[in-house]
């Protein structure tokens, strides 16, 4: 396959004798520089439940949030029963039929469940009193109707997800939403609770609703759905009716695409075990064991909310674990402190570099000095000449292009942010650094100096662990993958025999990932 | 699970403690008048006593009521008691300049006065994006500034004002002051409204959420601007009301109200976080307030330690929500278990 779609052809058949009840067409949305959606395309029908899936960052988010209004389209057509629309708020949205279920729903926590439900459009009677029991009766209605029973007048704040979600639906067909679209629904569910959702889902078709559903889960895609769509890149790639497919066909057609040689990998001599996690447990994930040695980088792979960061985080003693333990050269690092993670000679570099890694208030030097004030501390005291001297080192090894080690650090590109985070960790002389999503929003250019810099603290002998979503840098720069999914380890897979597909089928489907 | 959904248990105990919190001030308040009668019965069983009970706290009441809406949206309003201060000179300067003005008029026009500096406050709020708190302690010193401008050494007093207009502040109907009827028709107004209108309710959903109130389509931004009118509104009102009580205005009127009313919202249990508490609350919280400052010296307890009072009494109110909040989410989670 190659990476350049095909319009013409790429472009769902033509329209039957009905319109679509919701139908997207070569849709494009950028943000700047970055190409968010490059030509999405979606068709859903009445009485239908449509499976949308992705990588992560295959513009399944960005074309939600244009159908819900929360972006405006940049190009291409989008049509409602066959009339061209274009929403500009997500009120608009609402008001033509379409409701969005989130992951997380987003509900009044001081609010009963009734309040939730009807807010900002409750029946009211005379003096615009509301009127309570109307609305109280139709929310028992509804719940009849959908088959649960949460109590009306509870305020919504400890619900849990699933109930909150049962909430959102109620809300969507109490405004006889007839486009419901639910995001990865089922992420925070238990099997039970999944089952409630289909039901309800299924319902919700046969009363000649159309359902989106976006979800990484193809056992779920294949129970629910009768039709599927791919999206790779920003673009769409197919549409399917679900018996004509397998897991590996959509597999295929999610990651098909050339590996590239951006990623300038150096070949490093891997030497003894530095990095040992044995058996790590806790609540987000299981049984967690990996080995990172000197000389060599580990990727780990999945998709975004298979705990890859909260494996990261537990090692670095950042979170709690209940089980297991982690070695460094040996020697056990205690867990829950980050202090003596990092006197072990471990680093780690966060997913979220402006909240998590920078002070974004200060200077460049003081940033990549954080990490080591006690070492270049005399007395206690640091002076800004200090801070200058240490920080001049990394900045120019790291070619951190700044005018000034002043220059105050919430004020660099991406990419430049990234560097001076690294550098802060480098300052430390860590044995075994962790690398969270290291080129996430960081342009080309500066992505392969990242990767150039990873490669070569490999080739000094560093052990490096880089958790990455995206396929062509795991698998341009990893001597080994991991992937995870669900919060276990699913694969491990060597450099050699790493493809797109093995790692995505690791990523998203529970059984047989090994080659 | 079943089929049929009736009251749990749980809400059913979760609207039991809504009631005692409002219960538990109005308590709080008896003990304080019941102390203050037993060391000299004066305070309650004369005509004075009784008067003053109902009279000292109406005023406060009425900014009060705006301060519990604008912190119901998650907002504050530190600005009421500079507007208070130049509603109440405008009032005075009105009287003086325009012989013969109905009172009416001047009830009016101070209404619509206070309402438009509060439009300055939510505006620069809802539009500007900056928190309330920065906004209004600006607008605070702002208003106070043209006040002192406009005022200079300048005061007025009793003798300037009509004497119909003054015997609004101490008159009475019935044994209940005027002052005192006004503040509990406006709160039965605004209490009615916040329970029962959807305008109120979005107050509401907009503090327990701001982003989800976003999200639902509400219009925030109107909304915000109409709780800072009323506040501004509700203070320019007890601006009018206090030139109507003490007759003496100058440069100063009502400065550190904008602390009582936040004190006495807190107290009746609005939630400084947003989204929880009434009016009614925040009304019984601004009796309480002055009463008590009242009864300490009653009490016996020396000057010195009665500001300290009023501040444990702030900090015990949100020390008990606080607990009550834990143990609301605790019970719900509880609740949330059984149903599996």
């Amino acid at each position: 396959m190659s990476d350049t779609p095909r319009m013409t052809a790429d472009t769902p058949p033509a329209p039957a004798a009905t319109p679509p009840m919701l139908e997207l067409e070569n849709v494009a949305k950028s943000f700047g520089a970055v190409v968010a959606l490059r030509s999405g395309s979606l068709r859903l029908e009445r009485g239908s439940i449509h499976a949308l899936i992705g990588e992560n960052g295959a513009g399944k988010s960005t074309l939600v949030k244009i159908v819900a209004g929360l972006y405006r389209r940049d190009a291409g057509d989008f049509r409602l029963n066959g009339e061209s629309v274009d929403f500009g708020s997500t009120a608009q949205s609402k008001a033509a039929g379409i409701a969005v279920i989130y992951q997380e729903p987003t509900l009044f926590p001081d609010l009963t469940v009734t309040e939730n439900v009807f807010m900002g459009r409750q029946p009211v009677g005379r003096f615009g009193r509301i009127d309570r029991k109307a609305m109280r009766a139709e929310v028992e209605q509804l719940f009849a109707r959908l088959g649960v029973g949460i109590d009306p007048d509870r305020p919504a704040e400890g619900l849990s997800i699933a109930d909150q979600q049962v909430i959102e639906i109620a809300k969507a067909v109490s405004l006889d939403a007839r486009v419901l679209i639910m995001d990865e629904p089922t992420a925070a569910l238990s099997g039970v609770e999944v089952d409630r959702l289909f039901q309800i889902a299924r319902s919700l078709r046969d009363e000649g609703r159309a359902l989106l559903f976006i979800s990484h889960r193809f056992d779920e895609v294949f129970a629910l759905c009768d039709t599927v769509t791919v999206m790779r890149d920003g673009a769409y790639i197919a549409t399917t009716p679900i018996g004509e497919t397998t897991v590996d066909g959509l597999v295929r057609q999610m990651v098909g695409r050339d590996v590239t040689d951006l990623f300038p990998k150096l070949p490093a001599e891997i030497r003894e075990p530095l990095l040992e996690v044995e058996g790590l447990s806790s609540p987000l994930f299981h049984d967690i064991s990996f080995t990172v040695r000197a000389g060599e980088i580990v990727g780990l792979a999945g998709l975004v909310g298979a705990g890859r960061s909260e494996v990261a985080r537990a090692v670095f003693g950042v979170d709690a674990y209940d089980e297991g333990t982690v070695r460094l050269g040996g020697r056990a690092i205690p867990k829950n402190r980050p202090d003596a993670a990092m006197r072990a000679g471990l680093a780690l570099v966060p997913e979220d570099r402006r909240k998590q890694g920078l002070v974004l208030e200060s200077s460049v030097a003081r940033n990549v000095t954080l990490a080591i004030r006690e070492t270049i501390a005399k007395a206690g005291l640091i002076t800004s000449g200090m801070e200058n001297r240490a920080a001049k080192e990394w900045a120019s090894r790291l070619e951190v292009k700044t005018n000034a080690l002043s220059t105050v650090a919430g004020t660099l590109s991406g990419g430049n942010q990234q560097k001076v985070v690294l550098g802060k960790w480098l300052a430390t002389e860590p044995r075994v650094l962790i690398i969270d999503e290291p080129t996430r929003g960081i342009d080309i250019g500066t992505k392969s100096e990242v990767h150039r810099l990873l490669s070569e603290l490999a080739g000094r002998g560093m052990g490096i662990l880089m958790i990455s979503s995206e396929l062509p840098e795991v698998l341009g720069m990893a001597d080994r993958v991991l992937v995870m999914r669900e919060g276990r380890i699913t694969a491990e897979i060597d450099r050699d025999d790493a493809t797109s597909e093995n790692v995505m089928f690791a990523a998203t489907h529970a059984q047989g990932a090994h080659q | 699970m079943t089929a049929t959904i009736e009251k749990t248990a749980v809400t059913k105990r979760l609207h039991a403690i809504g009631a005692v919190r409002e219960f538990g001030i109005l308590l709080a308040l008896a003990l304080v008048v019941l102390a203050a009668t037993v060391a000299n019965p004066n305070f309650l069983f004369s005509a004075d006593g009784w008067r003053d009970l109902l009279l000292t706290p109406s005023i406060l009441v009425l900014v009060a009521i705006g301060q519990a809406i604008v912190i119901i949206t998650r907002n504050v309003d530190l600005s009421v008691g500079s507007i208070l201060g130049l509603s109440a000179y405008l009032t005075g300067r009105l009287f003086i300049d325009l012989q013969g003005i109905p009172i009416v008029a001047v009830f009016v026009i101070a209404v619509v006065f206070g309402g438009l500096l509060g439009l300055v406050n939510g505006a620069l709020v809802a539009f500007a994006k900056v928190p309330a708190m920065v906004i209004t302690l600006g607008t605070l010193y702002a208003y106070r500034g043209i006040n002192v401008l406009w005022t200079g050494s300048d005061r007025i007093n009793a003798s300037d004002l009509p004497k119909d207009f003054l015997a609004l502040g101490t008159g009475q109907i019935l044994w209940i002051p005027i002052l005192t009827i006004i503040a509990v028709v406006v709160l039965a107004v605004t209490g009615w409204i916040m329970k029962n209108t959807r305008g109120g309710r979005e107050f509401y959903a907009i503090g327990s959420d701001p982003a989800a109130a976003e999200l639902y389509g509400l219009r925030v931004t109107r909304r915000l601007l109409i709780a800072f009118v009323v506040s501004g509104a509700l203070a320019g009102l007890a601006g009018v009301l206090y030139a109507a009580r003490y007759g003496t205005i100058n440069s100063q009127a009502g400065s550190g109200w904008e602390l009582d009313a936040v004190g006495a919202a807190v107290i009746g249990g609005v939630a400084i976080t947003g989204g929880v508490g009434s009016v009614w609350g925040a009304a019984i919280g601004a009796w309480l307030l002055l009463t008590i400052n009242r009864a300490l010296p009653i009490l016996g307890i020396p000057d010195f330690w009665q500001r300290a009072v009023v501040g444990a009494l702030i900090i015990g109110a949100i020390v008990l929500d606080r607990v009550l909040a834990v143990r609301q989410r605790r019970k719900l989670l509880e609740a949330r278990e059984d149903d599996r």
